[in-house]
């Protein structure tokens, strides 16, 4: 019961400071309103049983992107002006309702397989296992790490002069 | 674990890594072009020699060995090679980063390599990234402002396709509980077609899966990146996109869609249809968009969108059929190979021609015939076939698409498609005419490298031989259709 009035409080939260993000006007109160959204994730994942993926969104998004974000737009010019007014606004809203709605249709027009087993506590050693062990995802954990060297050559060609 | 059968892979990983560190070390750029190649040739041989084996399933099922994955790395690796030797005029002209450049484009071929061997969605999704953010910093390699806002509209458009299509395989695992393609299977025909039409989620994930790797193929409607990209983009890398990123997006999509959600016949016939109404949209919007375009990077970038929809024909041929023919899949093969050789050469033949010229309009290959005959005849060359005159390449593969469309009752759209192959003959045809009959501007020479030759010279050697005598072709990818789903 606690756990559910939680997640609703949680939800609500997320969903307001997402709107904010996209809809406030000063982008380092968009960037603040994004760290919020961040955290209350981590909070919705903590009712979801997953410990370990909470405390990774903290360290990393809350942590660590947030503030290179709050950092890059400091090192910003022009930043006063705030986002431009946008022509598409009206229908990107539209779409997005639209996608709202048939999505939450899907979802709630679906009978969804529940397992009959309790949620795993705690989760960290079974996902180590699951991810570097014989059986599991280390392949996708390889390619990941060689994405990463993509992404740290790209930041360094595109950011130094040429 | 058997990392023998990733030996392409790894070594291809290795190249890359060797490519930035010589490039510290070494004074003459020129040699990190002969390691990449060497590289991804060393990778090739490795794969050839998997041909022949048994198909195998290693890594925990994340990754499937079987001749399909082998064909469609073989093409990954020699389009990759073709754009290395295309970029050496191209690249001269760059200060710095010549060693990033070509670990991006390694990076992004190994991407390509793991999208066409994988089986599961998680790795799929991780490979199609590493191929993709490898081509969003290459499109914005140039750093001025073209390029940049090419770049940065492919990152957006790519990241929101991304997310599209995670939402999708969210989806589908709720629906399943896997995210193993093999297991997906099991559980879709477990279910059988009532059972998938009573789940709107699993339908809403399969929608927005289509939609994801649409954005890869550039089919309509999710288009619209393509031709600001490709105007942007330094051109090695816009004919790297036209054809490396499309022939891997086709490779994904035909693996999940021919095994996870192939089955149920209620289920195939449905997405048949849906992609046959795309592809004919798809040819018609690229085609006629092409017809009044004067920057030729554009009109590529059009005429891609273009050849997507004739492959799709291909996508609704195999989801028609019934089960247990591959027409759909072999067919789709052939034309990639034939889509490939004929855009990447014609790609190797405008740069060669633009270094020179420093103009992408049309109008300034004006009486090129006359400055270089090898170039324009090879470009004329690579046109026809894309156009499907014999006897290129493109004849045969528009031939044996549409042949098994019609097959498989799909009459209308082969007529469609035919018209609108004849729309396209147009806007190819007119670049032809202005190299052979216009006036030219000077009658300076267009020189060009010793790689710019050699891969124009394969490519065009290429189309002819896939076009004269197709029958090794087609042995190859009817071969590679067949072994699939394991």
């Amino acid at each position: 019961m606690a756990f559910d009035i939680a997640f609703w409080l949680l939800a609500i939260v997320s969903v307001v400071a997402a709107l904010a993000v996209v809809t406030l006007r000063n982008i380092f109160r968009a960037a603040l309103s994004l760290v919020l959204c961040f955290i209350t994730v981590a909070g919705l994942y903590v009712t979801l049983s997953a410990d370990f993926l909470a405390a990774v969104q903290i360290l990393v998004y809350v942590g660590a992107i947030s503030i290179l974000l709050i950092l890059g737009i400091m090192l910003t010019r022009d930043v006063q002006l705030g986002s431009p007014t946008n022509k598409l606004r009206f229908p990107a809203f539209l779409a997005a309702i639209v996608f709202f709605g048939t999505v939450a249709w899907a979802v709630l027009n679906t009978t969804w397989g529940i397992s009959p087993q309790g949620p795993l506590e705690p989760t960290t050693a079974t996902l180590a296992g699951k991810l570097f062990g014989e059986n599991g995802y280390i392949l996708t954990v390889e390619i990941a790490a060689v994405l990463l060297l993509a992404a740290i050559l790209g930041a360094i060609v595109l950011v130094r002069e040429k | 674990m058997d990392l023998g059968l990733l030996a392409p892979e790894i070594s291809l990983a290795a190249t890359a890594v060797a490519v930035i560190l010589l490039d510290l070390f070494v004074e003459r750029k020129g040699a990190l072009a002969i390691v990449s190649v060497i590289g991804l040739m060393v990778s090739a041989a490795f794969t050839i020699a998997m041909f022949g084996d048994p198909a195998q399933v290693s890594f925990n099922g994340t990754l499937a060995v079987d001749s399909f994955a082998l064909f469609f790395k073989l093409l990954f690796l020699g389009i990759a090679a073709l754009v290395i030797l295309a970029s050496v005029d191209y690249v001269s002209k760059f200060e710095r980063f010549q060693g990033e450049y070509h670990a991006l484009i390694l990076l992004s071929a190994l991407g390509m390599l793991l999208m066409a061997t994988a089986t599961e969605l998680i790795t799929i999704y991780v490979s199609l990234e590493l191929a993709s953010i490898s081509l969003y910093i290459l499109a914005g390699f140039l750093k001025d402002p073209k390029s940049t806002e090419s770049s940065i509209k492919y990152l957006l458009l790519g990241a929101t396709a991304s997310a599209v299509l995670l939402y999708g395989m969210a989806l589908v695992f709720g629906s399943t509980g896997t995210t193993q393609l093999g297991e997906i299977t099991q559980q879709v025909q477990a279910l059988g077609a009532q059972g998938v039409a009573d789940n709107p989620a699993l339908v809403l994930g399969i929608i927005l899966l289509i939609a994801g790797f649409g954005f890869k193929i550039a089919a309509v409607p999710f288009q619209m990146w393509v031709p600001d990209v490709y105007e942007g983009a330094p051109t090695p890398i816009v004919a790297y996109l036209s054809v490396g990123s499309k022939a891997a997006g086709f490779a994904v999509i035909l693996r999940v869609f021919s095994s996870a959600f192939g089955l149920p016949d209620w289920l195939s016939l449905d997405w048949g249809m849906v992609f046959a109404v795309l592809a004919a949209i798809g040819m018609t919007v690229g085609n006629v968009s092409a017809l009044p375009q004067t920057n030729i990077k554009r009109m590529f970038g059009y005429s891609s969108i273009a050849q997507a929809g004739y492959l799709m024909v291909g996508l609704a041929a195999m989801g028609v059929a019934s089960a247990g023919e591959t027409i759909g899949q072999s067919t789709i093969l052939f034309f990639l190979l034939s889509y490939s050789l004929a855009n990447l050469g014609a790609f190797i033949a405008i740069i060669a021609i633009t270094n020179k010229i420093d103009s992408d309009l049309i109008e300034d290959f004006s009486g090129l015939f006359k400055r270089s005959p090898l170039l324009t005849l090879g470009l004329t060359l690579c046109l026809i076939s894309l156009i499907g005159m014999p006897p290129a390449a493109g004849f045969m593969a528009k031939f044996y698409i549409f042949g098994g469309a019609a097959q498989n009752g799909l009459l209308w759209l082969v007529i469609i498609a035919v018209l609108n192959s004849v729309v396209s003959a147009f806007y190819y045809l007119r670049v032809v005419k202005v190299m052979w009959l216009g006036e030219p501007a000077s009658v300076e020479k267009v020189p060009s490298s010793g790689a710019l030759r050699v891969a124009l010279t394969i490519t065009c050697l290429g189309v002819l031989f896939v076009g004269i005598l197709p029958g090794f072709a087609m042995k190859a990818a009817e071969l590679a259709a067949k072994m699939f789903g394991i």
